[in-house]
């Protein structure tokens, strides 16, 4: 009887984790991977085969789209974490209090509008008749306007400020964690700024980095109107691609062939990272 | 006291936290292998002078001297002293070998060295094959004589304890009392102790500082603060005593009487000079100084001689104490039973004759502490 109950409660516990994992991760996953293993031979005539895959490494934009998609992220990523880390360990570290509260609050404000909004803020700071351009008119260092919009900077900028939050709040949580009395028998056994972050501040916040790692590349990978709004036209972003295929092209088989090689690529990322820093998915993602 | 040589000194050493003085005008210095501690409840500035000799503040005025060099603008990882911390800040990242060679890594020494170095004290604390244990791996006491260690290696002149005993448990505490003692006579280097436990500083040190409220109360050998208090806190907070208060009605060279609320006359001994007719003074009488009997003439030749009722037996082995209602002072008196046997049978209710020494009987001005 308690069994029953017990049995019954767990199940509707699970329940919402369960249709959810079901309805929106596995049926269609599985629908596009059978989707993306149909060849097209004829007016609604499909065979089963890999050419969806084939059309994908045939086509050098396309793989080439793919890699930089990936490259550009990793950077992304990489340029996140070297402006978050001492963004996080001043919050974490050096203040106290109210303070810490509102530079917290700070981080989070960019997230109270809608990415859209966001990005057309930056539209507005870099386009010809932006900002940037007006001010450089302005104090005499540029004669004539200047696009800062439409090149892989300008996407840099956005993913990177997009992601920032998901930076820093895992990196806070790290760094808070770190006792302060460990830095201060760092310098009292004689260590120096940089030994200390070498050998104890990084080793310690690693798992923190790791998971801020994989959600900052992870973002980026997937992201869709930052670097269609910011890069124009030549953006070159996989997810662009992706959506070529599905809305334009009316090719979903190509899409969803698409699709699942994103899918095996941030895969592969991401398990090389967690190997190169010897953490594993569940020290990081499970804290 | 304040020798050339002195391993640590502190010249009026001051310490303000905005308007707030942690430290007021601290003088002391610390001859070589000396194990001496500072005593004092929290919050009475003893971790602030601590962090002040490690580097960690800044001394508002006043300079401190390690050998006869001063500190003042040193920086903590420039100075010869090490610190082990109150919960002991190992690098859980590291392995223990790699904990202790921190510090003799970043002198750059070789790295066959810094192997030999590192086995060296391991075997010296009794832990010769830890070395590459992860820090979590270690008991207690282990990670204890490992942040020890960690410290010693690097041959500082002066190693400060932070409370490091606080976190442990009442039994290894008190096997760790005679260990570091030990450690400190086999590393002959001069250890500054400081803690809230009174029975850690007489156990372990050579000299005691008592402080309170920012100022050394009283500097001297354990015996000395427990024999021969200077200050009322000094006399309430190290050890146990009964306390009264009172009046002085007369009083001639050390020896005075004094009359409590309740009007009991209790002869004493005027601790400190300049008491005289008519001031409130407090009393302090050490447990194990009343003497206990059953019948009154044994009792009845002592200065402050009374009786009364037993409240109740707190055994405690060879430290059981009885608390006795007393007719005269109408206070609780603690009091310690001598162990020969003769109260075995004592119980709740027993009438008791007390009696004390005026010797025994320490008076200070009332109102400090």
């Amino acid at each position: 009887m308690t069994g029953d109950r017990s049995r019954l409660t767990m199940i509707l516990l699970m329940a919402p984790l369960l249709i959810w994992l079901t309805a929106l991760i596995f049926i269609p996953h599985a629908e596009m991977f059978l989707v993306s293993m149909r060849e097209k031979v004829g007016v609604r005539q499909y065979e089963f085969g890999f050419a969806n895959y084939a059309t994908f490494f045939n086509e050098p934009l396309y793989w080439n789209t793919f890699v930089r998609t990936a490259l550009m992220s990793v950077a992304a990523t990489a340029l996140t974490l070297v402006i978050g880390f001492p963004v996080a360990y001043y919050i974490a570290k050096m203040t106290r209090g109210r303070s810490k509260t509102i530079l917290f609050l700070l981080c989070l404000i960019p997230f109270w509008v809608s990415e859209l909004v966001r990005t057309y803020g930056w539209m507005i700071l870099l386009r010809e008749s932006g900002l940037f351009s007006g001010l450089l008119q302005y104090v005499g260092l540029a004669s004539q306007p200047i696009e800062f919009l439409y090149n892989d900077a300008a996407i840099m900028v956005g993913l990177v400020y997009t992601s920032m939050l998901f930076m820093v709040v895992p990196l806070v949580t790290t760094l808070d964690s770190l006792d302060d009395s460990m830095i201060e028998a760092g310098y009292d056994l004689g260590g120096t700024g940089v030994s200390i972050w070498r050998e104890i501040v990084i080793p310690h916040a690693m798992p923190g980095i790791v998971s801020g790692c994989i959600v900052v590349f992870m973002l980026s990978l997937g992201n869709y109107l930052t670097p269609i709004l910011l890069g124009g036209k030549d953006s070159l972003w996989f997810t662009g691609l992706i959506y070529t295929q599905f809305i334009t092209r009316f090719n979903w088989e190509q899409g969803a062939a698409f699709g699942f090689l994103l899918l095996a690529l941030s895969s592969f990322i991401v398990w090389a990272g967690l190997k190169l820093s010897g953490q594993t998915l569940s020290r990081t993602m499970g804290r | 006291m304040a020798e050339a040589t002195a391993d640590l000194e502190c010249r009026g050493i001051n310490k303000d936290f905005g308007t707030f003085r942690a430290v007021n005008d601290v003088s002391f210095a610390v001859p070589p292998g000396t194990f001496f501690s500072i005593l004092g409840p929290s919050g009475c500035g003893k971790t602030t002078l601590l962090r002040m000799a490690a580097g960690f503040l800044e001394p508002t005025s006043g300079d401190l001297l390690i050998k006869g060099r001063s500190m003042l603008n040193v920086p903590p990882n420039k100075r010869p002293v090490s610190m082990v911390f109150q919960h002991l800040a190992l690098f859980p990242m590291m392995d223990v070998a790699a904990n202790i060679g921190f510090g003799l890594r970043r002198r750059g020494e070789p790295r066959e060295d810094i192997a030999r170095k590192v086995d060296a004290v391991l075997a010296r604390v009794g832990l010769p094959d830890v070395g590459s244990r992860r820090i979590e791996q270690l008991s207690g006491g282990q990670k204890q004589r490992i942040a020890i260690a960690r410290c010693m290696v690097l041959e500082p002149d002066v190693l400060l304890l932070d409370e490091p005993l606080g976190a442990l448990d009442l039994k290894l505490r008190e096997h760790m009392k005679v260990e570091l003692k030990q450690l400190q006579s086999e590393f002959n280097t001069t250890f500054v102790y400081i803690t809230h436990d009174q029975s850690e500083a007489l156990v372990m040190s050579d000299q005691i500082a008592v402080m309170n409220h920012g100022v050394f109360e009283q500097v001297g050998g354990a015996r000395e603060l427990y024999y021969d208090p200077k200050t009322a806190f000094v006399a309430g907070f190290v050890g146990d005593s009964n306390r009264f208060s009172g009046t002085i009605e007369s009083i001639r060279g050390g020896k005075l009487k004094a009359r409590t609320p309740s009007g009991f006359a209790m002869t004493g001994t005027s601790a400190a000079d300049g008491l005289s007719k008519g001031d409130s003074v407090d009393i302090f009488v050490r447990p194990e100084a009343v003497r206990l009997a059953l019948s009154k003439p044994p009792v009845s030749k002592l200065a402050n001689a009374t009786a009364g009722t037993v409240d109740s037996i707190l055994f405690n082995g060879a430290n059981s104490r009885v608390l006795v209602r007393d007719e005269a002072t109408k206070n609780e008196i603690d009091v310690a039973i001598p162990q020969t046997g003769e109260f075995a049978g004592l119980k709740r209710g027993d009438k008791v004759y007390i009696g004390w020494d005026a010797d025994q009987t320490r008076c200070f001005a009332a109102g400090k502490s």
